[in-house]
């Protein structure tokens, strides 16, 4: 009898351990679902084998839906998720209400590259770890500018980009010299309108945060772009985004593209691109001042003040953001692979700087100035957008006014003024002016 | 007497209806299409039609990378659920207000239906905050009660106006031979505004079927529909349209077919009352 009490004691007390060794901490992760993303989720093998009680779940949805959900949940401390991709546009605004959990154990943070720290990081904390990150640049056709007897610079000037765009546009061949978003939005054509305002020298708002669409800087720019798209930019501008304006660009039809370096990749694909060998790279245009405008986004990831997992989603970040994942790619994918833009080291290894889009990928973000976005001074951070929360609704507006004079339904002074009425009322209500 | 129709007249009209039927079927047709198209082809210009690279590729990578099942079984239980609660609801509401209206019962019935003109998302953080604190986000349950509270003006207002074509009478008769109201509700009422209950029933399941803002925004994993699947499948960067093509095939595979084989019932309830 003695024997069975035992055995039985036993077996419950095995049992109560066994459970203890498997219990799991379940993640729940909310990514986007951009190829870099799917990657990670197919490599997580890598962490579970090395944290067999963590499980991952993942919710991937497409950015505009993921954006609107997270911040549902993040403002309303549902507490859904545990880990938060999020861009550098959010991680500001989120980090100073105190949404976010400040990240600790990072590997190896003092090699993340400091213009993409600096924009994750708030009150001197890390508040999100850069996953890939992207500026902007110049992505052209060798054949179509040599076919013009021009040269590109390396940094070039917006006029000298228009002089190349005006002899390469070939109209009748469906050619043309320049492709640029243009469709409403504020990460659509409001991106590359702001970036355009910023190497123009204009400025949304001065240092009291009055607009500044009046002034003479957002006129030349927005003239500018108007005039040359309606030359060399292929017919829609208005309502191109990204995917249309890369479809172009694809099927031949650009000279050049100036967009997320992140492109890169597709334009040399020999699947997707109609002239792969013929891709090269310059630095997005300036207006001889020195700023090239070129924008900064990092997709990163971040927990959620809300989680009850902490320890283990800063584990999870910690890993999917380490220079152990990048080999990881490196090794399964090949290095053309690695997310770009985020480490340090990853330009200094000799096997990453083969990768064509490598170099012109880093000199563009080490080009971005995201504190100081203009050449004039502002009150605010960013570059291709204003890093304060109203911004996500007055960018629209904004951009969708300069859709209207892309198309010709306004004139570029009647976009302006209603631009500086639009911000004029948002900045007001929102208490920033009186 | 039927009036002659001459052969051409008839030819004009079927051509006609081929015509739209064809026209707003195209949509469909393109996006099955796509599904099959490599992403080069889904963005070549000109358009290919047929003549392109035939490839099942984008169904195996959707496979791959989600859980279709899951999130079709979600969807089948949202649809029936919140259908047949609102069924529930909706037969005895509508019963009482085309048999035994009060004085305000049109007031009530403009009320029921003006709540569909507010915007959903002015609800949102109200709702999600409720369900936060009741731990029904991400629930089956939860979502079936919204979806049921969302069409309930619609199938009270389809089924009133059903039962309205039904004579009191026999409503009556049946209470005089000593039916109680439960059973004048079953084995009167129903039978007769079978046709009727059928086609509100099919189109309360489409309409759950297709509800995209408050699934997607109470659900995660656990309950999360096809309109998730779908909106995993769509991106502002890169190249997607095949794949998205291949995830809303699959996602309105099961819609198209209960579609197709509950048409006659659809059409008759649709028409139901329309000519007397």
């Amino acid at each position: 009898m003695k024997a069975v009490v035992t055995g039985v004691l036993s077996a419950f007390a095995f049992a109560a351990l066994a459970t203890t060794a498997i219990a799991e901490t379940k993640l729940t992760i909310a990514t986007v679902n951009n190829g870099d993303m799917i990657r990670m989720q197919k490599l997580t093998d890598d962490f579970t084998a090395a944290n067999p009680d963590i499980k991952l779940e993942w919710v991937t949805l497409e950015e505009n839906v993921l954006r609107e959900k997270v911040t549902t949940d993040i403002a309303a401390k549902g507490g859904q998720f545990d880990v938060l991709t999020i861009g550098t546009y959010e991680v500001p605004i989120w980090g100073k209400k105190g949404w976010l959990v400040p990240l600790t154990g990072i590997d190896d943070q003092a090699d993340l590259i400091p213009s993409i720290a600096g924009a994750l990081t708030v009150d001197g904390k890390l508040m999100a770890s850069p996953f890939y990150a992207e500026s902007s640049m110049i992505m052209y056709r060798k054949d179509l500018v040599a076919a013009t007897g021009m040269t590109m610079p390396a940094k070039p000037t917006w006029n000298e980009v228009k002089a190349i765009a005006d002899k390469i546009t070939n109209k009748d061949k469906e050619i043309y010299g320049i492709c640029l978003r243009g469709k409403p939005g504020w990460g659509e054509g409001g991106a590359v309108e702001g970036a355009l305002g910023n190497s123009f020298g204009a400025r949304w708002f001065d240092e009291n945060w009055k607009p500044q669409f009046d002034s003479p800087e957002w006129k030349n720019a927005l003239t500018f772009f108007v005039d040359m798209m309606k030359a060399d930019g292929p017919p829609g501008v208005s309502t191109n985004g990204y995917n249309e304006t890369m479809a172009l660009y694809l099927a031949g039809k650009c000279g050049m593209w100036i967009d997320a370096t992140v492109s890169a990749s597709a334009l040399t694909d020999p699947k997707q691109a109609k002239f792969p060998d013929q891709v090269d790279y310059a630095m997005a245009p300036d207006t001889g001042n020195g700023n090239h405008g070129n924008w900064l986004w990092a997709w990163s990831l971040a927990i959620p003040a809300g989680t009850q997992k902490n320890d283990a989603a800063q584990k999870f970040v910690s890993w999917a953001t380490s220079k152990h994942y990048t080999e990881l790619v490196a090794a399964k994918e090949g290095w053309a692979a690695v997310p770009p833009g985020t480490r340090t080291s990853l330009y200094a290894n000799p096997e990453y700087a083969k990768v064509p889009f490598a170099k012109p990928t880093l000199d563009a973000i080490l080009a971005v100035n995201s504190a100081q976005p203009s050449s004039q001074k502002t009150p605010y951070s960013g570059g291709q957008y204003v890093a304060i929360p109203e911004f996500a609704d007055l960018g629209t507006t904004v951009s969708q006014i300069f859709a209207a004079a892309l198309s010709g339904e306004k004139t570029v002074d009647q976009a302006l003024a209603e631009s500086q009425d639009a911000a004029t009322r948002v900045m007001t209500k929102a208490g920033y002016i009186k | 007497m039927a009036r002659k129709v001459s052969t051409n007249r008839k030819l004009l009209i079927t051509v006609l209806a081929w015509g739209i039927g064809l026209l707003i079927f195209f949509p469909i047709l393109w996006t099955i299409l796509t599904s099959f198209k490599t992403e080069g082809d889904a963005i070549a210009q000109p358009p290919q039609f047929l003549f392109f690279n035939w490839t099942m590729e984008n169904y195996g990578i959707v496979q791959e990378r989600s859980n279709y099942l899951l999130f079709a079984f979600n969807s089948i239980v949202l649809a029936l659920g919140s259908t047949f609660f609102a069924l529930l609801i909706a037969i005895p509401s509508a019963w009482a207000m085309a048999f035994a209206p009060g004085k305000r019962t049109k007031d009530l019935l403009m009320w029921m239906l003006s709540t569909k003109m507010m915007p959903p998302v002015g609800a949102l953080i109200p709702i999600y905050l409720i369900f936060r604190d009741v731990h029904l986000l991400d629930t089956r349950f939860g979502i079936i009660t919204v979806l049921m509270l969302l069409n309930l003006p619609i199938i009270i207002w389809m089924l009133y106006t059903y039962f309205k074509e039904i004579p009191g009478e026999i409503l009556e008769a049946s209470r005089m031979d000593g039916a109680s109201l439960a059973k004048e509700l079953i084995y009167v009422l129903t039978p007769m505004a079978l046709p009727g209950i059928a086609s509100t029933l099919l189109l309360n399941i489409i309409l759950a079927w297709n509800e995209a803002f408050w699934t997607l925004a109470l659900t995660t994993k656990d309950a999360a529909p096809l309109t998730q699947f779908i909106a995993s499948y769509s991106a502002p960067e890169g190249l997607f349209w095949a794949k998205l093509s291949a995830a809303s095939t699959m996602a309105i595979a099961p819609i198209l077919v209960l579609g197709w084989f509950a048409q006659k019932q659809l059409v008759r309830g649709l028409t139901f009352g329309a000519v007397k």
